[in-house]
């Protein structure tokens, strides 16, 4: 069942998505919702979509089931995708003539509840009397989230909402299983917070403030310092103060901020400041689309900053991943003492799934963390050259050493230097560290025939669409696999050489319009892709899309959804 | 404690330069106030002046060109047990540095700020600084086309709550600023007057000598309009001393429910808050 709200910026589409959500969740659903927003305050079209079934779901698909239109525009917008028998929910007073309509009086049982504003939750009552599904659970979820003020009218209206209609749904209650809706932005939050984040600063930007304000929110509970910084060179400069002070230190921010802080990132490189720079990934260059998405800055992200020295880049796949791997990048970055960048992106942070229950535990424990070496007193060297390139780290008044970190090339006390010899040794012993990355490399999760025949591979928010239409496409006989991609610099070879050989053709799937994990599997490996399905229009890759571009390399061309 | 521990070694500064005078005095500060190396933390962005950390015997972090407040500031936020104190220069603090120097002003985190204040940019042999005299007042080589930025006047219009200058050739008048502004708790500013001997043939020492007077006995500290009036007062007679201090919360003071006697990074958060927090998206 796929349905989607449409209306102006201003319209409450937003609080009552929400709250459907939170009302499926309950009744037992899985779903996948997204959230498409232009950049602006009032006006404009804006719209929730909302994909549940009885099975788990992490991908959005076209085809509607259900259409709610606040206003003619969206009916305008996504009449299109409205299936035939799919059903059309408006006002009257907008004039829709259209055989799927069914029209309720929204505004009037809206102002006749109360507030003009209680027209979402009209749409609620509706849709519980539509689906068949219990209105008590509605009632629940409203006495869960609303105040105490604006509860009564809200209750009146959802029976409103549900008397306005006949059911047209069987809808079989789902069975029941315990599960968790987040945003991307959410999990990601509560991944920091188990891998031990105790200092956030970041510069608002669009879509990563919904970081800045889970954390400013939650930072009394979870000691955290939460700094709005002035600018993203701030941010950054202060998370690495912070980092050098002995905390654990995240910024985060979208590709623009980024570019400021790449500076800030080669310094972080030199000195050995652990610290995971977030970037949630839209549309560029400059400004771009503010609210939509992309995959564009991986390669950015591997190779920004002058001069040369170890990284890590790790992406989120999907709202369990986005919570494991930002607790693993906040931990990786300590055990090496490195920048860690962790990609995601509008589509990721801002959609809601409903996953299994997470685990703090298991997070916090996703990486095997450093024996603890002793102190030895006055006779410190921040910079101590080791085999692995790890030196130990000391905190700055917890230590009877003095500690000295150093933007310059220095010395193993941590002095400046531009003694030939000692900088070929610590350009040396930074770049060691990269053996150690190797080994803590996680693979890309794979999909599909055990001898693929086509092989696709992507990375990021793209991958749980790729896994879906593998699995159809597996269904239909045809034989076909994909390599999804969470950590991606360095690059996982293994299973890359494990399935490549057996492929006839290889097709990179992503969001952008160079071809970005394509360029980067060949300059690790040499191995070339096929081709690439490509998309750069700021809108997400569906299930469906992937699917016509598939057909367009002559694989599936007798499948449909 | 003596000075040797906060030794100086070699440095990279040009025979002569006033920043001699200046970390002889800070060292000396440092250790008359009884400070143990392991306790100060030295932060510095990139120029000469931003060397000093390196010859001080104390805990160092030297930074990016501009960029020496933000980690300040953030290494102060997470341990208040930490002196913190940032050494660097005019084009650090005022050119590269300069929307850190307005917003770290009202953040009043509890550090002290040594700008070595000699009027060009050194390191880089002899480019105008933001702080150049004007050419309309004394043509030179590096004197400002544009209008000088007044940092003292910028400082107390941002509100800064402790702005004051010296003369790294008055040693005992800078010491005694240099005391106050640690002791001062939040934002301390001290705009450290210093000749460049090697490119600054204008703002000499003995020019320096000759232009400045020290604020007369009975200078109100807490009068604002007085402090703005005297910040403005610049080339025949330039003032030195305390121009400015006044008690207002600090950062951590402004938290209450963030920060206590215990820093952050001594802080352990147990596994309850987040089964708690995320309890509320089952």
């Amino acid at each position: 069942m796929n349905l989607c709200i449409g209306g102006a910026a201003g319209d409450g589409i937003e609080t009552m998505a929400g709250l459907f959500e939170k009302i499926l969740q309950r009744t037992g659903f899985h779903l996948f919702s997204t959230r498409d927003f232009m950049s602006r305050i009032r006006g404009g079209h804006n719209f929730a979509q909302i994909r549940f079934e009885t099975e788990p779901i992490s991908a959005h698909i076209k085809a509607l089931d259900i259409l709610i239109a606040y206003d003619s525009r969206s009916y305008d917008e996504h009449q299109q995708r409205l299936k035939p028998d799919g059903l059309l929910l408006c006002d009257p007073q907008l004039g829709i003539e259209d055989p799927r309509t069914l029209a309720i009086p929204l505004k009037t049982l809206a102002k006749e509840s109360g507030n003009a504003r209680t027209i979402g939750v009209v749409c609620i009552g509706a849709l519980m009397k539509l689906l068949g599904l219990p209105l008590t659970t509605a009632e629940t979820i409203l006495r869960e989230t609303l105040s105490p003020s604006i509860l009564d009218m809200n209750l009146v209206a959802v029976h409103k909402g549900y008397e306005s209609t006949v059911q047209k749904q069987p809808f079989a209650p789902a069975h029941h299983t315990e599960s968790m809706l987040v945003t991307g932005a959410e999990a990601m939050a509560m991944g920091a917070l188990a891998g031990g984040l105790q200092f956030y600063s970041a510069y608002p930007m669009s879509p990563a403030t919904t970081l800045l304000t889970f954390f400013s929110a939650h930072a009394q509970a979870f000691h955290l310092v939460v700094e709005q910084a002035e600018d993203e060179i701030a941010a950054i400069n202060m998370a690495l103060g912070a980092s050098y002070a002995g905390a654990q230190a995240m910024v985060g921010t979208s590709g623009g901020g980024f570019s400021l802080m790449v500076e800030g990132l080669g310094f972080a490189g030199i000195a050995e400041l652990p610290v995971v720079i977030a970037d949630i990934q839209r549309p560029g260059p400059a400004t771009g689309l503010p609210t939509r998405t992309e995959q564009s800055d991986l390669l950015f992200m591997c190779f920004a900053s002058q001069g040369e020295f170890p990284r890590m880049v790790l992406t989120a796949r999907n709202h369990v991943d986005a919570f494991y791997q930002t607790a693993r990048a906040l931990l990786l970055a300590k055990k090496y003492q490195i920048p860690v960048l962790l990609l995601s992106d509008q589509y990721l942070a801002d959609s809601a799934a409903t996953i299994p229950s997470l685990d703090p535990q298991k997070a916090a424990q996703s990486v095997q963390p450093l024996p603890e070496q002793p102190d030895i007193g006055a006779v410190y060297q921040r910079y101590t050259l080791t085999p692995s390139g790890i030196s130990p780290m000391r905190i700055p008044g917890k230590t009877e050493a003095i500690v000295r970190i150093d933007s310059d090339e220095h010395t193993q006390e941590g002095t400046i230097t531009e003694d030939a010899t000692v900088r070929k040794q610590m350009v040396d012993k930074r770049n060691r560290k990269l053996a150690g990355l190797e080994a803590e490399l996680i693979e890309p999760a794979y999909t599909g025939a055990d001898e693929p025949e086509v092989l696709l591979v992507g990375f990021g928010s793209t991958s749980a669409a790729i896994a879906e239409i593998v699995a159809l496409l597996n269904q239909r006989g045809v034989s076909i696999g994909a390599l999804a991609f969470g950590d991606l610099y360095p690059l996982p070879r293994k299973q890359l050489s494990h399935y490549w050989p057996l492929a006839k053709a290889v097709y990179s799937v992503e969001q952008n319009a160079t071809a970005q994990l394509s360029k980067l599997i060949r300059m690790e490996t040499g191995l070339h892709c096929t081709d690439s399905l490509l998309k750069y229009d700021g809108r997400q890759l569906s299930v469906d899309d992937i699917l016509d571009g598939l057909k367009a390399f002559g694989i599936g061309k007798e499948v449909s959804l | 404690m003596t000075d040797a521990a906060f030794y100086s070694t070699e440095t990279a500064w040009c025979p002569g330069c006033g920043n001699f005078d200046i970390i002889q005095t800070l060292t000396k500060v440092l250790t008359d106030m009884h400070f143990a190396p392991n306790q100060v933390l030295l932060v510095g962005g990139i120029g000469q002046a931003a060397k000093l950390n390196q010859y001080v015997n104390a805990n160092g972090f030297s930074g990016l060109h501009g960029r020496s407040l933000p980690a300040a500031v953030a290494a102060k936020m997470v341990n208040q047990a930490l002196t913190v104190i940032v050494n660097t220069g005019d084009g650090d603090s005022y050119g590269e540095g300069g929307n850190h120097f307005l917003h770290n002003i009202r953040r009043n985190v509890d550090i002290t700020h040594f700008v070595h204040d000699n009027q060009i940019y050194g390191l880089t042999k002899g480019q105008t600084s933001p702080t150049s005299d004007s050419c309309g007042d004394s043509p030179h080589g590096a004197c400002n086309l544009s209008r000088p930025f007044n940092p003292l006047l910028v400082a107390l219009a941002a509100g800064a709550t402790f702005v004051a200058r010296t003369f790294s050739g008055h040693k005992e008048h800078m010491a005694s600023v240099m005391r106050a502004a640690i002791m001062h708790q939040g934002y301390a500013l001290v705009d450290i007057l210093q000749p460049c001997i090697s490119f600054n043939k204008v703002n000499t020492f003995a020019y320096y000598k000759q232009h400045t007077y020290e604020l007369e006995a009975g200078y109100d500290t807490g009068n604002l309009e007085a402090a703005l009036l005297r910040s403005m007062e610049y080339g025949p007679k330039i003032p030195l001393g305390i121009l400015y201090q006044v008690t207002r919360p600090t950062y951590h003071q402004q938290r209450p429910a963030i920060f206590d006697e215990t820093p952050i990074i001594d802080k352990r958060v147990s596994t309850e808050p987040l089964e708690t927090l995320m309890a509320r998206f089952r």
